[in-house]
Parts: C-alpha cells; sequence; structure tokens
C-alpha cells in the first residue's frame, strides 16, 4: 500500500474494503478492465483445488490428493486512505464455480462482461447473479469488428430483467470502466433501497 | 512430505513447487480452526508489540514475512498471497498462527448488506468519479 507509516509512529491507517467482481466468459475482457483502472498491476492468487474442483481447506494429507491450481486476477483502487476497492475477475471455467461463492460473499456487486459476438458465454454469470440476488450491471465491451446491435436486442438476447443496468463499454478505457464501476455501485445503493422498503412496507 | 517421492505426482510439479514447504509446514491443521473462512479482502494488521518476530522461533520465514509486510500498511489476505506467491489456503492458515500468537488482527470485511447507511457506498461513487 502507499500509505506507509508515519514518522510520529502513528499507527498505520486500516481501511474498510470493498469488492466488486468482474464476470464473462473467456476472452472478454475481464483482465483488461481491472487492468484499466487498478493502481497496481493486476496481481494473481492461487487457491490450491482437489481433483473433485475444491477448494483445500484442510491441509492434512494434501500431497496424497490430485490438486490443480486456479489462478484469478485482482487489482486494487484506494479510494481513500481508509477506504479501499478490490476488483476480482472470476475465473473462466465453471468448474471452478465454488471460487465464485468465495468470491461473491460480501461483494458489493458485479459487472459482467458480453461480447456481441457470444453472447451465449454470458448467460452462466447472468445466471449466477441473479440467483444469488447479487446485484450486477451487463457490461457490453465493444469489439472492433463486432456486430452493434440496439441495447434492447442485447437485453432481450441476455433475458435481462427491467431493473438490471446494460451499458456499452471499452474495457481498455479507464473512464469506461470507471463508468461501469459507478453504475454498479449506483444499482448497489438502488437495490439495497429497494430491500429496505420491502422489508418495512 | 515423504522422502521417498511417492504420492509426489501431482505435487511436485512447476506450478506446485514454491507452496510445497509450506504446506508441508501447515500440514495437518485447517484453514478455519473452527472459525471463519477468513475473506479474501479481510485486512491483516501489524500489532505495535510485534516488533522482533524474527526472535520467536516458532515462525516460519513466512510468518515473519507476513508480520514485517503488515507492519507499514496493512494488508488483504489476496494482496499477501500474490506478493509471497502462495495460495490463498496457505495465507490463511500463515495469518491464523499468527492472530493465536498475537502478532496480528484481522479485520473482517463489513458485508454490504450489513453497511450502516449509505455513506461508504456515495464515497465509493465519489472516489471512483475523483479517479
Ligand atoms: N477491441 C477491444 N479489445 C479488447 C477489449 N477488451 C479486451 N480486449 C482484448 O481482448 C483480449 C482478451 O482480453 P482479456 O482481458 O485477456 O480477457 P479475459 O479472458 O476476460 O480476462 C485481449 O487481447 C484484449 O486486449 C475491448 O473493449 N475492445
Ligand atoms: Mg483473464
Amino acid at each position: 500500500m502507499i500509505f506507509g507509516r508515519s514518522e510520529r509512529g502513528k499507527p498505520p491507517v486500516e481501511p474498510v474494503t470493498l469488492k466488486i467482481l468482474v464476470a464473462g466468459g473467456f476472452g472478454v475482457g475481464k483482465t483488461t478492465l481491472v487492468g484499466a483502472v487498478s493502481e497496481i498491476r493486476p496481481l494473481r492468487t492461487e487457491e490450491l483445488l482437489t481433483e473433485a474442483g475444491r477448494p483445500v481447506d484442510d491441509t492434512s494429507g494434501v500431497e496424497g490428493k490430485h490438486t490443480t491450481t486456479v489462478a484469478m486476477d485482482f487489482g486494487r483502487i484506494t479510494l481513500r486512505e481508509d477506504l479501499v476497492l478490490y476488483l476480482f475477475g472470476t475465473p473462466g471455467q465453471e468448474r471452478f464455480w465454488f471460487m465464485w461463492d468465495e468470491l461473491s460473499e460480501g461483494a458489493l456487486g458485479a459487472v459482467v462482461l458480453a461480447d456481441t459476438r457470444r453472447l451465449e458465454d454470458s448467460f452462466a454469470a447472468v445466471d449466477y447473479f441473479e440467483r444469488r440476488s447479487i446485484p450486477f450491471l451487463v457490461g457490453v465491451n465493444c469489439f472492433e469488428g463486432a456486430p452493434r446491435y440496439p441495447v434492447e436486442d442485447v437485453r432481450q438476447a441476455l433475458d435481462l430483467d427491467d431493473g438490471v443496468p446494460l451499458m456499452m463499454c471499452d474495457a481498455r478505457d479507464r473512464e469506461s470502466v470507471k463508468e461501469a464501476l459507478i453504475g454498479v455501485v449506483q444499482h448497489a445503493m438502488a437495490y439495497a433501497a429497494d430491500r429496505r422498503q420491502t422489508v418495512t412496507t | 512430505m515423504s522422502a521417498d517421492g511417492q504420492g509426489r505426482r501431482h505435487w511436485f510439479d512447476d506450478e506446485a513447487g514454491p507452496v510445497v514447504r509450506p504446506y508441508a509446514m501447515t500440514r495437518g491443521r485447517t484453514s478455519s480452526q473452527g472459525q471463519h473462512r477468513l475473506d479474501l479482502i479481510a485486512v491483516v494488521v501489524t500489532e505495535p508489540h510485534a516488533d522482533d518476530p524474527e526472535a520467536d522461533h516458532m515462525l516460519a520465514p513466512e510468518h515473519v514475512d507476513i508480520v514485517e509486510l503488515c507492519r507499514d500498511a496493512p494488508q488483504s489476505v489476496a494482496e499477501l498471497a500474490a506478493e509471497l506467491d502462495l495460495p490463498i489456503g496457505v495465507v490463511r492458515v500463515l495469518v491464523g498462527d499468527l492472530v493465536d500468537a498475537e502478532f496480528v488482527h484481522v479485520n473482517r470485511p463489513v458485508p454490504p448488506a450489513e453497511l450502516p447507511d449509505e455513506s461508504i457506498l456515495r464515497d465509493v461513487i465519489n472516489g471512483l468519479r475523483a479517479l
């Protein structure tokens, strides 16, 4: 972190941390998006898995188990000295979905990236967040040479609920990614307000 | 880990290489130890009195690394894993040891649903705009 211990020995700031997930099919631009806004180069962390695709939680006898690793990228945005936002790119393959469960616990929301040439690659992510009532926004990553469709058509093809925001974006462009992230947080706020209403009325 | 190489087939490959020692070290313990799994964005903070972790012979070099890294600037579990090039599961175990030994404490993230009000989310939006 960029905030060092002060010379006077003041204790370091202990920031509040939040996370937003970035999901979508392989090659849709998740790593690019994280890199466009992160203050650190996208880092990779690894989780060790058993062959059955579960995380190795109990480390006893791990050497006898068939293991593999799954990597995910993440980035960091220090919004204030005491407020840090992390972005996590979800691992693409469906067999790593247990990682999504872990990542999505306590997540503020998610960006689902979609490529109009293969929208079906984003179905699984849309479905995942819908089922778990995690607020998400769909970002249609505009690749050169990809056909442009009216927003309504994309919404329909993805079978999005009316409340789910959808926007065109360019994962390489910092401003565009900022807009998408702001959109997620705004959506999460509206979502929380809605839920409070439902509880009180 | 047995010395004769039995059972290493899926373990001693290039990818898994660096994790062998720490896993050997953490072997026999679970990462949760009855408590909730540490979130990837849980923040590890070194206690002010933990000024000489190297003097503690119970600690492995990886433990000492964590204490030192989190002294100047508290770090998330994900950052520690990336920085130390260790799997998250290993970092969880190591951090758990350090919490038990009172070298560090951990701040668990507040789930968005439990935020007291919207002001933090507004701060996030303003912070993103100002980037
Ligand atoms: N034209 C264009 N190319 C992009 C965009 N986003 C990503 N790419 C490119 O698409 C490729 C795959 O992106 P990557 O971020 O690795 O995808 P991931 O598999 O989802 O992490 C890379 O070569 C990127 O440079 C975009 O918005 N527009
Ligand atoms: Mg990627």
